[in-house]
């Protein structure tokens, strides 16, 4: 797939001295949803701001769609819709107003069906003649997608668009970001939730404290550094692990009733066949046993822990 | 050029005026008659006739022009504060919009608004004493001039403000006092000669007195000089937007 948007060697510095990103080199595939995981502070808003004009970088370049973000940021930045973290609205103007408006400011001729379409996607339409403060939270946030998309944008930056939407909102807002994904929009969202990620991505980024520390397919990223745990249900309980099976690093679980052992899926060899002959050997006996893969999630705390 | 976007910006800053119809034109009219009250008749009925003209009537330029002033300055500085302080200026940054459209349609509407305005306390003036315009188009050419320069220099606090109180303190701490200083409810040569002096440092004099020149074909300095020193004034401030516009000043991280 072709790149949509490189970022090279972007660094950002705040004035008060402090570095939020260091050096940062991605490329964004074109038609792709890429999720961005990082803890509070990692930099992921900063990222998305720059991209979006909102703050200039101190250094690096950023082209999309083979446009320079700058020079050439009329051309850039009407490709873009943003939806910001933060819950920004105007309180008094109505909803088809606000929405208007934000399809002239990027350039677009007045297309009354489109905002219409868009406010009904997002189920907004029968509150299109209220204030904008007459809307609860959840409904701000998807009046912000419904600006963002006023415009038909090619790329969709979505900062932590799920941050206080219930479990309904969040289905259909993910369907609405496969239908859009379908229509070729490239999709760049920012979660806390990981299992958000795992649903939806087709790529993950993992940035922490400025930097990015693995850009990978999602089913890539979790072969790659997916742990899976073997847990044995054990007939008796233990006491201890047997001194002779301490190589293995294996944990006692449920008072001793469990054992657990955790291996690599990616190493020549896992060790189960050699684990269960000294458990043999040592008449350790189970009645039953299960493999789990670690989540995105276990991933992710590996990875920011190493880190730091 | 992005003109959807300097229509869309207009449109939404004339319909925030319409929102607050209460506040943006009946107020203004109700402190006029008001001033009407107390310097028309109170300090009229002292003051009978200024180089001819009826005290009341003439007053009304500089009425106008405080209003203008003030109006002009508050609605542009409020119009780009608004948006920097709720946050919703992240969609004017992340636009395809450059500083002069963003300009166009803030100080456009700015202007708009405060032209009406300026044109409504004439109309209400009417009603109370008798007005003539000697000069309609030189009129509405100071009246354009004066509401595009203070809604320009509106603009500049509003973007310089990072509070409230910066937000006030210019148009209450200096613009204020130098349209009260600058004659708008007598003539100059009524000020003692020292104050008649410092005065001529006073931009908002040359203003009002070109106004009233439009009227009454009374002034306190010369024509030619209050164009220029309206024309120097945007300047300037068309200079210090191209500045910010230049360094980011106050509005990009
Ligand atoms: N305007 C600013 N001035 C100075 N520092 C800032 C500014 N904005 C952000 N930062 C700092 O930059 C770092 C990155 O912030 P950023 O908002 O990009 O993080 P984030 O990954 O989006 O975090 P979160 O998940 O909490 O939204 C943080 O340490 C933050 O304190
Ligand atoms: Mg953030």
């Amino acid at each position: 797939m072709r790149n949509l948007i490189s970022i090279n060697e972007l660094s950002k510095t705040y004035t008060g001295g402090f570095q939020a990103l260091k050096d940062i080199n991605l490329n964004i595939r074109d038609g792709e949803i890429l999720a961005l995981l990082g803890p509070n502070g990692a930099g992921k808003t900063t990222l998305i701001s720059i991209i979006c004009g909102i703050i200039t970088p101190s250094a690096g370049s950023v082209y999309v769609d083979g446009y320079n973000i700058i020079k050439d940021f009329r051309i850039t930045r009407s490709k873009i819709g943003l939806v910001p973290q933060e819950l920004t609205t105007d309180s008094f103007e109505s909803i088809w107003n606000t929405v208007t408006f934000s399809r002239g400011l990027f350039g677009k001729p007045s297309n009354p069906a489109h905002i219409e379409k868009v406010l009904k996607e997002l189920s907004l339409w029968d509150k299109k003649d209220n204030k904008v403060m007459e809307l609860s939270g959840g409904m701000k946030r998807r009046l912000l997608i419904a600006k963002a998309l006023s415009h038909e944008p090619k790329i969709l930056f979505l900062d932590e668009p799920t941050a206080g939407v219930d479990v309904k909102l969040r289905q259909d807002m993910w369907q609405l970001v496969g239908d859009l994904r379908k229509s070729g929009v490239t999709i760049i969202l920012t979660t806390h939730y990981i299992e958000e990620a795992e649903e939806i991505a087709d790529r993950v980024g993992v940035i922490n404290k400025g930097e990015i520390v693995v850009v990978e397919e999602k089913t890539e990223l979790m072969r790659k550094l997916g742990k899976k745990q073997l847990t044995l249900e054990l007939f008796k309980k233990l006491e201890a692990i047997p001194k002779h099976l301490s190589p293995f690093n294996l944990e006692l679980a449920r008072e001793g009733s469990q054992l657990i052992y955790t291996y690599d899926t990616q190493a020549e060899r896992t060790g189960i066949t050699t684990l269960l002959g000294e458990l043999h050997d040592a008449s350790i006996k189970f009645k039953d046993l299960s493999t789990t893969q670690s989540s995105l999630e276990d991933i992710f705390v590996a990875l920011v822990k190493d880190e730091q | 050029m992005n003109l959807y976007a300097i229509k869309a910006i207009y449109k939404f800053e004339m319909s925030r005026t319409m929102r607050t119809l209460f506040q943006s034109v009946v107020s203004p009219v109700i402190s006029t008659s008001l001033y009407f009250v107390v310097f028309g008749s109170a300090i009229g009925s002292r003051i009978s006739e200024i180089e001819g003209i009826s005290y009341g009537s003439f007053i009304v330029p500089g009425l106008i022009m405080l209003s203008l002033i003030t109006q002009s300055l508050a609605n542009a500085s409020f119009g780009i504060y608004f948006p920097k302080f709720t946050g919703t200026i992240y969609e004017l940054l992340s636009a395809p919009v450059s500083f002069i459209e963003i300009i166009m349609g803030y100080v456009g509407a700015s202007a708009t608004k405060s032209i009406l305005l300026g044109l409504i306390i004439l109309a209400t003036a009417e009603l109370f004493v008798p007005i003539r315009i000697a000069h309609p188009y030189w009129m509405m050419l100071f009246l354009v001039l004066t509401a595009l320069t203070f809604s320009l220099f509106g603009f500049i606090i509003g973007i310089w403000a990072d509070n409230f109180e910066k937000l006030q303190i210019i148009p209450l701490l200096i613009v204020t006092p130098l349209v009260f200083l600058g004659g708008s409810f007598y003539s100059i040569s009524m000020l003692p000669p020292l104050w008649q002096k410092i005065n001529l440092f006073n931009p908002v004099l040359y203003l009002i007195s070109g106004f009233r020149w439009s009227f009454y074909e009374i002034s306190d300095v010369s024509i030619t000089l209050s164009l220029s020193m309206i024309m120097i004034f945007l300047g300037l401030c068309l200079a210090t937007v191209w500045w910010i516009f230049k360094t980011g000043y106050q509005v990009k991280q």
